[in-house]
């Protein structure tokens, strides 16, 4: 896995490549809790190309939104595709996370 | 052996059967899974439940046998068994943990439980799996996933 920061607009864009599981979640977790620590409050991470994510992957984007939230910002997801939804279906997490279905979509309605 | 930075991995495979012995490293459960999908010809014709519910299925097994079986305890292994018999792929993941009580795990999806970090992997393994079972000891979990009618083996061949 690996991944790209980059800032549009005072939102933080963080695109996944490859798949978010336990061997490399924690990664993801320091470089998006970096961002935040230094004083960045809306994250949107994209998973374009993001083959899937396991339930530790899962757990890390759920400790993020808490933490980012608990400071009063937000973490969005975008790009989505269809065994990744069917994951976050399945174990409600679709409910807790605004799910956008572009990148675009999620930069521009925040 | 599945990967050459591994190189405590064994392998003795049969035409139906793959088994796996792994070090407790979480890093090398990406190669372990993608190797058993490269070996398991019965998965690409299956396609998507293949390739969706039985990879995510395993690899919560592998992770959980390793982060809660072994304790993240390096000296210790995981034991794969992957069998493709009878119509269904079953994998059985054995850890040298003292096991657990599957029944003591909480459901992820209540509401008081939506926001925990962790919990999600057996949930997963028995949403995607059309069986999941345990040892009594709780040390080894067995996935199975039916195959729809057709032969299906396991491919040959030299690991890459």
């Amino acid at each position: 896995m690996s991944f790209q920061v980059s800032q549009s607009g005072g939102i933080t864009l963080v695109e996944v490549e490859g798949q978010l599981i336990v061997g490399n979640r924690q990664e993801l977790k320091q470089k998006v809790l970096e961002h935040l620590e230094g004083g960045e409050r809306k994250f949107v991470i994209d998973f374009s190309d993001t083959g899937y994510i396991d339930s530790s992957g899962l757990g890390v984007l759920v400790s993020l939104s808490k933490k980012i939230r608990e400071q009063g910002g937000e973490l969005r997801l975008s790009s989505l595709n269809e065994d990744l939804r069917t994951l976050f279906e399945l174990t409600k997490l679709d409910t807790l996370f605004r799910i956008a279905d572009t990148k675009e979509e999620a930069l521009e309605g925040f | 052996m599945i990967h050459s930075d591994h190189p405590d991995e064994t392998l003795s495979g049969m035409e139906n059967e793959i088994v796996l012995e792994l070090p407790t490293d979480v890093r090398s459960i990406e190669h372990a899974v993608e190797y058993v999908m490269r070996r398991c010809n019965a998965c690409a014709r299956q396609g998507h439940r293949l390739h969706l519910n039985f990879r995510v299925g395993l690899t919560e097994a592998l992770a959980n046998a390793m982060l809660y079986g072994n304790g993240h305890d390096p000296s210790k292994r995981v034991r794969v068994e992957i069998v493709v018999a009878d119509g269904e792929i079953k994998a059985r993941v054995t850890d040298q943990g003292v096991g657990f009580d599957p029944a003591a795990v909480p459901d992820p999806t209540t509401p008081e439980n939506l926001l925990n970090p962790g919990g999600r992997g057996l949930f997963l393994m028995r949403q995607l799996l059309d069986e999941v079972f345990f040892n009594d000891q709780g040390n080894q979990v067995t996935l199975v996933l039916r195959l729809d009618p057709g032969p299906s083996v396991l491919e040959g061949g030299a690991p890459a």
